[in-house]
């Protein structure tokens, strides 16, 4: 019987992408609770060293599959040493972060796995014995519990949402051949360009601050960018502010662009349009700051001024300034 | 005149790949979703989402598909086959699809098929899609109803194709395939080759609206409407929604009373570093 919670990490340039730590901290808790090990699943070159660092986080046994192939990031590659291992020794409950790498991998391995996945967890339980794992549907305006009738069951986890637990276990790595054959093989990374301005990642910010229709025009955008200087946040936008043609699309939340789940999203001239609230609701708490009292992000806002932004956002950074010295 | 076939590269799937020249066999798999601006209300005994006076419409992220599929026909020759797993209020979507442009549809319609995981789904475009010709399969990177964003990386992998998920920039010159895709703080650029599936996320291009003589010859355009035993796949269940439950409730929120933008900024500040701690 498959037995087992796994999880397959996540490296880039050498280091953990954080998502990782959290999977393992999630893994631990329900291992813990079924009386099963950690195990985790890694890939890349030269990562073998790294395996040790996942015992921090409650993981038991680190299965390493090191290969220049396996660097940088393709889904052939990947998707077939997670396979092979997988197969191999079968574990109950296979975890991956909610990335862009976790979600292309995971989507593989739906079908080289022929197994069930659910994207984009922001709760997972055992019932049963077995995973049931809660996600957001239509963006978040309703939540479906997703129960496994094969396995591995597999779920990815949102960044973000599931803390980072030390519990100190083994990390004991053991190297395993990805068996990689060069003619599946069939995508190759050409390039990659980093992102050098500093810009945060809007999945992973622990502070958005947003900004809508309200902003009046691009120009007026280094208003929320000064104030998310200082508090250490991304921009977002919404939808009427994309579309206009304002903000590129990868800085959009919502039903249609990034659903994110930070600590504070801070939304500024967004009247919260029912699409628009599908991809920020889940943030644990939010700031709203528009003219009109009838907007309906009012509802959905812990703190909530009614004024113009035009004035308040530049105080607001003035005090936030002040505090943070 | 019956085109020449041509055999895929190794390991390739029972695809047949026909080619004159440069023109392409293209394939765009359509969804139809709730618009966005749909209330979702979930039915009390948690079974699914009330569905009544829901307006209909296909899922934003496979017209961009659907415009880079048609965009690419307008260049290279060749034509575009729309391909839909859905009941029959799906045909709408598909019709939407042939109003922009596409050659022709096929509608896979089974009631075992409906609310289906994205395994069960992707096996079925991939029965209705084996035996086509076919260059490249265009997919939206997830449907906004289910979000999972599964079915496309999971068709390629029935196929035995390549895929390139999350793509916002493609190039096609001869076989060759160069897209490119955004993940967390950067851009990366992916070279494959055809045939192959792209998922289109947003940014890759604006689709076109259906002209209104486009909307009249779509009514003629052929559709294949197929049930699963057609196609030859019985539904199994991987991953199932056993409940389904509205989003945990807020509490009411506090406005910040005055005049002063400098005192309700200053207050706000306060309140965000000693009551909600986030900051």
């Amino acid at each position: 019987m498959a037995k087992g919670v796994w999880i397959v990490a996540e490296v880039r340039d050498g280091a953990y992408r954080k998502v990782s730590f959290e999977i393992a901290s999630a893994a631990r808790k329900l291992a813990d609770e079924l009386g099963e090990e950690v195990c985790a699943v890694l890939c890349g070159s030269g990562v073998e060293a790294k395996a040790a660092e996942l015992g921090k986080y409650g993981v038991d046994k680190v299965y390493v599959a090191d290969n220049a192939a396996l660097e940088p990031y393709t889904t052939d590659a990947h998707a077939a040493a997670v396979a092979k291992i997988v197969k191999e020794k079968q574990p109950a409950i296979l975890l991956m972060g909610a990335s862009v790498q976790g979600k292309d991998l995971s989507a593989r391995l739906v079908g080289k796995l022929a197994t069930g996945l659910a994207t984009d967890c922001t709760a997972l339980k055992i019932e049963g014995g077995k995973l049931v794992a809660v996600r957001p549907l239509y963006a978040g305006k309703c939540f479906g519990e997703v129960a496994f009738e094969t396995s591995p069951a597999m779920a990815t986890l949102r960044p973000n949402v599931f803390p980072i637990v030390e519990n100190a276990k083994a990390g004991a790595a053991e190297k395993f051949d990805p068996a990689l054959d060069a003619a599946q093989l069939k995508t190759k990374v050409a390039e990659i360009a980093k992102d050098t301005s500093g810009k945060i990642e809007l999945t992973e910010a622990n502070v958005i601050v947003s900004g809508g229709r309200g902003m009046k025009g691009p120009e007026n955008f280094p208003l929320l960018e000064e104030l998310a200087k200082v508090l250490g946040a991304a921009v977002g936008a919404s939808r009427a502010a994309v579309d206009a043609g304002w903000r590129p699309s990868t800085d959009q939340v919502g039903q249609t662009g990034k659903t994110v789940s930070p600590n504070l999203y801070i939304a500024c001239g967004i009247s919260g349009a029912i699409q628009h609230l599908a991809g920020m609701s889940s943030s644990k708490f939010i700031v709203a700051v528009n003219k009109d009292p009838e907007a309906p992000i009012f509802q959905r806002a812990d703190y909530g001024i009614i004024d113009d932004l035009f004035k308040v956002v530049p105080e607001m950074t003035a005090a936030a300034k002040k505090l943070m010295a | 005149m019956e085109l020449p076939i041509v055999g895929l590269p190794e390991g390739g799937p029972a695809l047949r790949v026909r080619r004159k020249e440069a023109a392409v066999n293209i394939i765009a798999c359509v969804k139809q979703v709730p618009d966005t601006e749909t209330l979702i209300k979930v039915k009390p005994d948690g079974s699914g989402i009330v569905e009544d006076g829901i307006k209909w419409v296909m899922n934003p992220y496979d017209e961009f598909g659907v415009e880079e599929a048609l965009k690419l026909k307008e260049k290279l020759g060749g034509d575009v086959t729309i391909v839909s797993v859905g009941p029959a209020r799906a045909m709408e979507t598909i019709r939407t699809a042939l109003a922009m442009g596409a050659e022709k549809g096929i509608h896979i319609d089974d009631p075992s098929l409906n609310g289906a995981d994205a395994y069960t789904t992707a096996s079925a475009l991939a029965a209705a899609i084996k035996g086509l010709p076919c260059d490249i399969i265009f997919c939206g990177q997830r449907a906004i109803d289910g979000d999972a964003g599964q079915v496309g990386s999971v068709l390629a992998d029935m196929l035995g194709l390549p895929s390139v998920t999350l793509v916002t920039k493609l190039e096609i010159a001869g076989t060759a395939v160069k897209a490119q895709k955004a993940i967390e703080g950067a851009t990366v650029t992916i070279e494959t080759s055809l045939p192959c599936v792209i998922t289109a996320q947003k940014g890759l291009n604006e689709p076109r609206y259906a002209s209104l003589p486009g909307i009249m010859k779509a009514k003629k355009k052929p559709v294949d409407v197929k049930n699963a035993a057609a196609i030859g796949v019985t539904a199994t269940v991987k991953a199932k929604v056993a409940k389904t439950v509205p989003p945990p409730a807020r509490p009411p929120g506090k406005i910040l009373q005055g005049d002063d933008p400098a005192l309700k900024a200053q207050e706000l500040m306060k309140l965000l570093r000693e009551e909600a701690k986030v900051i």
